[in-house]
Order: structure tokens, then C-alpha cells, then sequence
């Protein structure tokens, strides 16, 4: 038997908000796993945490800006990235990290999402991608597979998803990568890797949401979910975008790694050399 | 064109223009907008004269983020602003409830146009009244000030930033088309004579003990600490205890909201702004604001001329409505007439504060309505009295 040892404090407790706890995710959800990934990557970041700030929308992953211990900004429905824009503009030293779900970034805020991977501006954003609304149920979203199920698509889902990386690398975003909550070490190592990489950078996550989604598709718990990102996740050397959909139902690679890495410069708002 | 950041001197100025350099004036160094008539001028004023000063012009992919920028931005402490007419408005309604749950400053011009839906675009309203009171989800209070010339679209844009600040509350301008692209004398004062009222800061350094919403003083607003400032505030649009953090609770709700509307009502004296005319010994008082007070004034002089005890009180600020001096002048005056560009928004207010009817002159909008039908509507209100 090993010695127990009692230890004061944790190694994240100076970032995250441990007065707020319990969280309010399910068991089983991944959200908490990359949240963890993010805290690690900015402490690990060199920058002084007080210029990290968070944003988040609305939704289960919208949730993280109440748990992280830096400045951070719980704002509307899909509205996250513009407001992110608007703290980055006004002040470019700090280190702006928009966490949210795929239903607040890629359909409620969508727009603002494709537009600011064409501005290429200094946002890192980490979405959480569980295919589906966690919060609200289990309603049908911008990710969810064609066919599955969701409250709101009863009889499967009869629209097409979104593919993440490959709408973000069309729209110009600088860097675009996909792990799932599997990959803590690949995920903390890319969100590190975002911090020091001008201009706009996409983490999709893949992370389990075992009521909202895995129990209307046959996916039994979260650890199922994890078992399948272990058996199938392969790095994508080389495969081309268009492939890089998800639908876990069916036993096909699921693609993780960078799909994009440009070296565009940020978008920089016009300032001239003036006397005053 | 110049570049200094005050233009201090006599112009001849566009109202959109005079508005923009008001904002640059009151220290606004960040703009995000989206073009729409009849307010684009604002932005195309800033798009040139920001890279000038310091600020940052950013122009959105709609009003949605146009609103959610200004309140960033306003979060890490710039002044900012945006500009737009009714149907952008309409979409920045959203996150205008945003920035009074979070109580972060800003101001948001709207040069009304002929409305609803896309109405008249490059035409007259005033028809955003109510929307400007009521349009966001939710209890609240508002603060909106209607300019009548573009020497007040410069003076009240300043105003606007400096009430946003000191109350931690969005600001509406409400101008018109008419006032929007009037071209008038505008006289920008010295630098140093421009008022700024700062944000409250919090008096104590970062120690883990800051409640960012947390209202200790009468004035019910709390000091604000900005991203970066090393406080690790949380904001939320969610219901928030005086930590900032999200509390599902009744209590804590109706707390909540209740400061915050007793906030602003306790602003009014500070806040509130009318201009009197020939109203000392009037039995008809005539209301009206913005462009539509240029014609009532006309009016009201003509009237007098004709010995009709008449004056007219001009709103410059329409909320919080200026409820105290209507009821005032309700002791004294035998009817009221409100001369307005909408089929009748602030005249429902005037009736309500001094419970008797008013005659409206109203328009729909798309021109400024001329000072005869009000003479008219003056003329047998002093027949009938």
C-alpha cells in the first residue's frame, strides 16, 4: 500500500475558482478535462495569469469562464468571439481565450466565428464539440451527424453537420487542430502552443456528453465515449479537410492533430504615426 | 483634415460627423459598427479620424457583434461606441440587456429613421422611442438623450459617455435623420473645458477580497475593475451575487434587479436634462424633442405672437423620462400638446405623469413635420380652454 499523503492545496487550485465548486457538468462529461488542459496550458504559459482573460457564451462549456480564476466574461448566445475581439482590441497584452461549446460557436454564433478567422485576429478559441446541446437537453445542433438522435430530432437528425476544421480553414483562421479529452497532454501542449502563435487559432475538443448525446445514440457512458476515441483517433497526416467529419456511430477514423498551421500576421487595427 | 484629437473652434459640421467628434472628444477610443443609414457617416468619421488619435475602428459583420465589442472593449477599460438607425437596433437589443447586467459603460447612437422593419432608410423617425425604453428583454432603465442640433450631437455624445461611466450604464443616443445630416454651426470648446466624469475604480489593490458588484455607496453603483487590472473579476449576463458569481436564487434576483433600476432612478437628478421656452406664465404647454422641437418652437412663437399664452418644454434627455418637471408644469398649465414623429410614444408618458390628455400632433415619419399643423393643434387647444 502506498503511504497516504495529504497535500494542501492543488496545483490548479490558484486558477480555478474552487469556491464555486461542485460544477454543475454531468458525470461522464469531458468539459472538465479540457478545462483542466487550458488551466495547466496557462500556468505552464510564461504569461502572467492576470493577463489571460476568458470568454465564454452560453451552454455547458459556456460554463468555464464562471470556474477559471482569471478575468473572465460569461456573455450571450454566440457572442463570445466579438466581445473576445472587443477585450483584445482595447487591449492587446492580454491573452484572450474563447471557451464554448459548438453550439454557441459554430450555429448561434457562427458568423462572428468565420468572420473572425478572416480577420485573423489574436482569439484563441477552444471548442468543446459533443454534437449536440448539452445544456438545454440533448437538442439536435450544427455538429450533430446526420441521422443521430437528439430531442429535437426524434427520428434522426435529417441535416447535414458541420465540419469544424475545414469551415475554420476556408474561413482563414491561422491555426486549426482537433484532439479529444483522450489527448490531456497533445491538448494542453496545443492550447500552450496557441498562446504563442499570432492571430487566430481553433482547438476543436472532442469531449463525451453521455446524456445528452450518448444516451440517445447508443453510447453507454462517457467511458465508452473515451474507449472509442482510443480505438479510433488517428493523427491526420496529410488527409485531406473535406474528410475530417465525425460521426461516431459508425467505425471510421476519427482525425486529430493540426489541419492548418499558416503564418499570416494578426489583424492589426490601422494606427498612423501622428503628432498630437 | 486635422489631426488633433479636440478640434477646438468654430464649424460648420454635419450632425453624424459632430457626434463622431464628440465621442473623440470624451476620450472614446474604440468603435465597432456596422454601416447603416442614416447614421454610417459616424462610422466613416471614425474609420478616418481613430487611426489619428489612438482608437480603434473596427467595423463588424453586423450589429450583433458590433454591441458585444463595444461592451469588450468597455470591459478592459476604453470608452466605446457604436452607431446605427432602428433595424440594427433591433439586434443590438441583445446584448444592450448585457451591458445593464454587467453594468459595463458605453453608448449607442441611433439616428432614427422612418420605421418599423426597414421603413425608410435614408428618411426621418422617431419611432425608437419605446424601443429604446423597453426593447431589451427584462426590468431595467435606460438613459437616452435626444440632440436637436449637431452642436448637441457633440455635447450630448460627451454627456452620453460621461452618465454611461459614472452610472456603469449603456447610453442611448436618440437623434434623428434630420439632426444625423444637418449641417450646422458647431463650436467645440478647448480640451481642458470638456467634462470628464471617471469610472469608479475599486480603493483597494488585488487581494483576493474584491466583490466586483458590490454597491456600498448611496449612488448604488459599484467600482469597476477592468481585464488585466489583477482582480479576477467574473462577469456574468447570468443573475450574479456581489462576487460576480452566478446565484440561481429569488433573493439574489430580485436584489439584483432591483438595485439596478434604483440605480438609475436615483441618477435622474443628475441625468436629466430639459430646456424651457416662454413657459413662465404658459396655460399650453407644447413637449417635443429633437428635430421635431425646431418646428414646435417655431410654433410656439407664433402662437405668442398671436397672444396665445403658449411655451414649450424641449426634452433633451427622454429617459429617464423627466417626470418631476412635467408634473410641475402640469400644476400650473391647462392642456399639454406633444409634437413627436411617431404615432404617439412620449405623449403616452406626458399623460401619464399629468394624468389629463394631451393633444399629439403626430407623424409616422419621413419628413419633419411643419410648424402649422402644431400652431393649428395650439390654436384650438386655447379655444377650447
Amino acid at each position: 500500500m502506498p503511504e497516504e499523503k495529504i497535500v494542501d492545496r492543488h496545483p490548479l487550485d490558484d486558477i480555478i475558482r474552487s469556491d464555486r465548486m461542485p460544477h454543475i457538468w454531468c458525470a461522464g462529461c469531458g468539459i472538465g478535462i479540457a478545462m483542466r488542459c487550458y488551466a495547466h496550458a496557462i500556468l505552464a504559459s510564461g504569461i502572467p495569469v492576470d493577463q489571460h482573460v476568458v470568454v465564454s457564451g452560453i451552454g455547458c462549456s459556456g460554463r468555464v469562464a464562471g470556474y477559471m480564476n482569471i478575468d473572465s466574461y460569461h456573455t450571450t448566445h454566440g457572442r463570445g468571439v466579438p466581445f473576445a475581439i472587443g477585450l483584445k482590441l482595447a487591449n492587446p497584452d492580454l491573452m484572450v481565450t474563447v471557451f464554448s461549446g459548438d453550439g454557441d460557436l459554430a450555429a448561434i454564433g457562427g458568423n462572428h466565428l468565420i468572420h473572425a478567422a478572416r480577420r485573423n485576429v489574436d482569439v484563441k478559441v477552444i471548442c468543446v464539440n459533443n454534437f449536440n446541446y448539452g445544456m438545454t437537453g440533448g437538442q439536435v445542433g450544427p455538429t450533430t451527424p446526420t441521422g443521430a438522435r437528439a430531442t429535437t430530432a426524434p427520428y434522426g437528425n435529417p441535416e447535414l453537420p458541420f465540419n469544424l476544421p475545414y469551415l475554420l480553414a476556408a474561413s482563414g483562421a491561422n491555426y486549426v487542430s482537433r484532439w479529444t479529452v483522450l489527448h490531456v497532454r497533445q491538448l494542453k501542449q496545443d492550447i500552450l502552443d496557441a498562446f504563442n502563435r499570432p492571430g487566430f487559432v481553433f482547438v476543436e475538443v472532442l469531449a463525451p456528453c453521455p446524456i445528452g448525446f450518448g444516451r440517445a445514440n447508443n453510447i453507454a457512458d462517457g467511458l465508452e465515449e473515451m474507449e472509442l476515441y482510443r480505438e479510433r483517433c488517428v493523427m491526420a497526416d496529410g488527409v485531406p479537410l473535406e474528410q475530417l467529419g465525425i460521426d461516431l456511430r459508425e467505425e471510421r477514423p476519427i482525425y486529430v492533430g493540426t489541419f492548418v498551421d499558416r503564418d499570416q500576421p494578426p489583424y492589426q487595427p490601422i494606427q498612423l504615426e501622428v503628432d498630437s | 483634415m486635422t489631426t488633433r484629437r479636440v478640434l477646438t473652434g468654430k464649424h460648420f459640421m454635419h450632425g453624424d460627423y459632430a457626434c463622431a467628434e464628440g465621442a473623440i472628444a470624451a476620450g472614446c477610443r474604440f468603435f465597432a459598427g456596422y454601416p447603416i443609414t442614416p447614421s454610417t457617416e459616424i462610422a466613416e468619421r471614425l474609420a478616418r479620424r481613430f487611426p489619428q488619435v489612438g482608437g480603434v475602428f473596427v467595423q463588424m459583420e453586423d450589429e450583433l457583434a458590433s454591441m458585444a465589442a463595444i461592451i469588450g472593449s468597455s470591459a478592459a477599460g476604453k470608452r466605446s461606441m457604436t452607431a446605427t438607425s432602428g433595424p440594427g437596433l433591433s439586434l443590438m437589443m441583445e446584448n444592450l440587456g448585457l451591458a445593464v447586467m454587467m453594468e459595463v459603460p458605453c453608448v449607442v447612437v441611433d439616428i432614427q429613421r422612418g420605421s418599423p422593419s426597414t421603413g425608410l432608410p435614408t428618411m426621418a423617425g422617431q419611432s425608437d422611442v419605446m424601443q429604446a425604453r423597453w426593447g431589451s428583454h427584462g426590468d431595467y432603465r435606460i438613459v437616452a438623450y435626444s440632440p436637436w442640433s449637431p452642436q448637441e450631437m457633440f455635447d450630448l455624445t460627451i454627456l452620453s459617455f460621461n452618465v454611461a461611466d459614472r452610472y456603469r450604464v449603456p447610453v442611448i443616443v436618440l437623434a434623428d435623420e434630420v439632426i444625423g445630416h444637418m449641417v450646422e454651426r458647431v463650436v467645440i470648446p478647448p480640451e481642458d473645458e470638456i467634462s470628464f466624469w471617471e469610472r469608479k475604480k475599486p480603493q483597494q489593490p488585488p487581494n483576493g477580497k474584491f466583490k466586483p458588484f458590490l454597491a456600498e455607496s448611496s449612488d448604488l453603483v459599484p467600482p469597476m475593475a477592468h481585464a488585466g487590472d489583477g482582480y479576477r473579476v467574473h462577469f456574468t449576463g447570468l443573475t450574479h451575487d456581489e462576487r460576480g458569481y452566478p446565484d440561481m436564487s429569488a433573493e439574489t434576483h430580485h436584489q439584483l434587479v432591483t438595485r439596478l433600476i434604483e440605480k438609475v432612478r436615483r441618477s435622474a437628478d443628475d441625468v436629466t436634462r430639459t430646456e424651457d421656452y416662454y413657459l413662465d406664465d404658459a396655460r399650453i404647454v407644447v413637449i417635443s424633442y429633437g428635430c421635431t422641437a425646431r418646428s414646435a418652437r417655431r410654433a410656439v412663437r407664433e402662437a405668442r405672437d398671436q397672444g396665445i399664452p403658449v411655451g414649450m418644454l424641449r426634452l433633451i434627455s427622454l429617459w429617464p423620462f423627466p417626470e418631476e418637471r412635467v408634473r410641475e408644469l402640469a400644476s400650473n398649465a391647462d392642456a399639454f400638446v406633444v409634437v413627436e414623429m411617431n404615432l404617439g410614444q412620449i405623449s403616452n408618458e406626458v399623460e401619464r405623469v399629468t394624468r389629463q390628455p394631451a393633444r399629439g400632433v403626430f407623424h409616422a415619419g419621413g419628413a419633419m413635420i411643419p410648424p402649422e399643423p402644431i400652431l393649428e393643434a395650439i390654436q384650438k387647444v386655447a379655444n377650447d380652454a
